[in-house]
């Protein structure tokens, strides 16, 4: 069975650590509140292929978004590394992407000026990039939206842009926390099966953060499980399962089983 | 729409009531109108004696648009290199802000006296009034960009210049617009100052030539004018800002 035993992270399958597109160890991070200090992240280790889909889980408040604000070099850590390609670097700007938990989409740009953004600041022309974000408004369910500005869209809607708007930018990894949050069932499957397709068309390393345990099943190949604050890993599941995946297929329910009872372990439920 | 309606006809009614009332009174008390006229009387001299309220209306506005125009160009480009340069902030800022103390009503006799009896000294006089309030709104609105945005921008690798042009300057905008209506208003009376102090024209200098004749009437149609000269510039500020600021009104109208 692809996974391993709980409270211990075994990975196997692949090799991992040799030759990983990213590696994270120990990435460690401490808040200040006023005299005492807020430990956030424990000793994180993790690694990612090149062109594999990861998935986070853990609790809220955990220190997810902290991670990869850290990855996306907006803070610094107290302690650990990250390496790309083996090298040591400060974090994976330049060559990443990353959605933040907000949609931060600005108030005075419309939908495709929004979703041009990054392109913009790359140097690509206006024109060009425009053209390309309004091939993919139907795709993302803005049709008809090009011009309406943040204020005017619903929060799904805003999170669909500021989705186009990494995806845009076209960095070979992809940091998305939380994607998917603020939307529907019926919308977030649609998103998902088209996040795979253009995972499965351009390949980039993604790492997903979601609350979302049949999120992280039905999208990714491998999936980190965080403890609560003080966050570590506390576990991680391989998920070797031919795509599309079912919720209801029985290795699925088994992986979601597993996942749980990881999780369940970390929600302290306070004593009556 | 419904609202909207309301919005217009309320204080219409409440100006038609004190208009209607100011009138009664006049008669029922008797005021002589070298005293107070009545508002039916004034808007009588106002539309009969439009050729000189047309001529010195002129002057003052001309006063008021270069004297604004001055003041927005200086004043922008001024907030801008504070904004860019931490030794042009310190040296400049505290003095701009301190200079606020010195009532600029009491310096318009110097003005005369340097930039002379024609609209010169106007267009300084008002330059001044309005200037310090847009440097000092313009400069924080620069400043007050938000920190999860400029994190983005961070992110998407943006340039110094990136960050400025695309969300500094759209996001000050609104604070910008908020003092330039404010200053439409005090650039009247920067104008109007000037032309008490010494002038041969203008609306102001109108007023007090008619308050010296006793034309009372002709001191309330010049106010009238005025108000209304105020009114039409803030509109225009209104429209320029519609139209710089589309996202402010897209949403809620449609
Ligand atoms: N800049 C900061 N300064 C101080 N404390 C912070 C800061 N950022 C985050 N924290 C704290 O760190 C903890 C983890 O926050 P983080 O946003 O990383 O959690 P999360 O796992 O992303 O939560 P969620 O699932 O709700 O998004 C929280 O307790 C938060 O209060
Ligand atoms: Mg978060």
């Amino acid at each position: 069975m692809p996974f391993s035993h709980a409270g211990k992270a075994v990975f196997y399958m692949k090799k991992h650590g040799v030759d990983s597109l990213i590696q994270v160890e120990d990435l460690s991070k401490a808040f200040s509140r006023g005299s005492d200090t807020l430990q956030v992240l424990q000793q994180i280790s993790l690694s990612a292929e090149p062109g594999e889909l990861i998935a986070i889980i853990g609790p809220s408040g955990c220190g997810k978004s902290t991670f990869f604000n850290i990855l996306a070099g907006l803070l610094s850590p107290d302690g650990g590394s990250i390496s790309l390609n083996s090298k040591k670097v400060p974090h994976l700007r330049g060559r990443m992407a990353y959605m933040q938990q907000k949609d931060l989409l600005l108030p005075w740009r419309n939908t495709l000026d929004n979703a041009i953004l990054g392109m913009e600041i790359q140097g690509e022309h206006k024109r060009m990039a425009r053209e390309q974000a309004r091939d993919l408004l139907k795709t993302f369910g803005l049709e008809g939206f090009g011009d309406s500005y943040p204020q005017e869209l619903s929060g799904g809607m805003r999170q669909r842009v500021a989705l186009m708007r990494t995806i845009l930018c076209k960095k070979d990894i992809l940091l998305l926390d939380e994607p998917f949050g603020a939307l529907d069932a019926i919308t977030r499957s649609i998103m998902q099966k088209w996040l795979l397709k253009v995972w499965g068309q351009f390949g980039p390393s993604i790492l997903l953060v979601t609350h979302d345990v049949d999120e992280a099943l039905i999208l990714a190949d491998r999936i980190y499980v965080m403890t609560s604050r003080p966050a570590s890993i506390k576990g991680s599941l391989q998920v070797d399962l031919q795509r599309p995946r079912k919720i209801t297929e029985l290795d699925m329910v088994k992986c979601k089983e597993y996942l749980l009872g990881l999780l369940e372990d970390e929600l302290t439920v306070p004593e009556p | 729409m419904k609202t909207r309606l309301v919005n217009t006809a309320l204080p219409v009614a409440l100006l038609a009531i004190l208009g209607l009332s100011w009138e009664a009174s006049v008669h029922f008390f008797e005021i002589p109108s070298y005293i107070l006229p009545g508002p039916w009387e004034i808007l009588k001299v106002m539309w009969q004696r439009m050729d000189l309220f047309a001529a010195h209306g002129v002057v003052t506005l001309i006063e008021i648009g270069l004297g604004f125009w001055l003041a927005l160009v200086v004043g922008l480009t001024l907030a801008v290199l504070i904004h860019a340069s931490r030794i042009i902030e310190r040296s400049f800022l505290p003095l701009i802000i301190s200079s606020q103390t010195i009532p600029v009503f009491a310096i318009a006799p110097l003005l005369i006296l340097w930039f002379g009896y024609g609209i010169g000294s106007k267009v300084v006089m008002t330059a001044i009034i309005v200037f310090f309030p847009i440097v000092i709104n313009t400069v924080e609105g620069l400043k007050a960009a938000d920190p999860d945005t400029l994190a983005l921008l961070q992110i998407l690798e943006a340039s110094p210049g990136q960050v400025f042009f695309k969300v500094r300057v759209p996001q000050s905008l609104p604070l910008v617009f908020s003092v330039i209506k404010i200053g439409v208003a005090v650039s009247v009376i920067g104008a109007v100052i000037g032309e008490w102090v010494g002038a041969k024209e203008g609306l102001g200098y109108l007023m007090i030539h008619a308050n010296a004749q006793l034309q009372v009437e002709l001191v309330f149609a010049s106010i009238f004018w005025l108000s209304i000269l105020g009114m039409g510039l803030y509109g225009l500020v209104v429209v320029v800002e519609r139209l710089l600021i589309p996202w402010r009104h897209g949403g809620s109208n449609k």
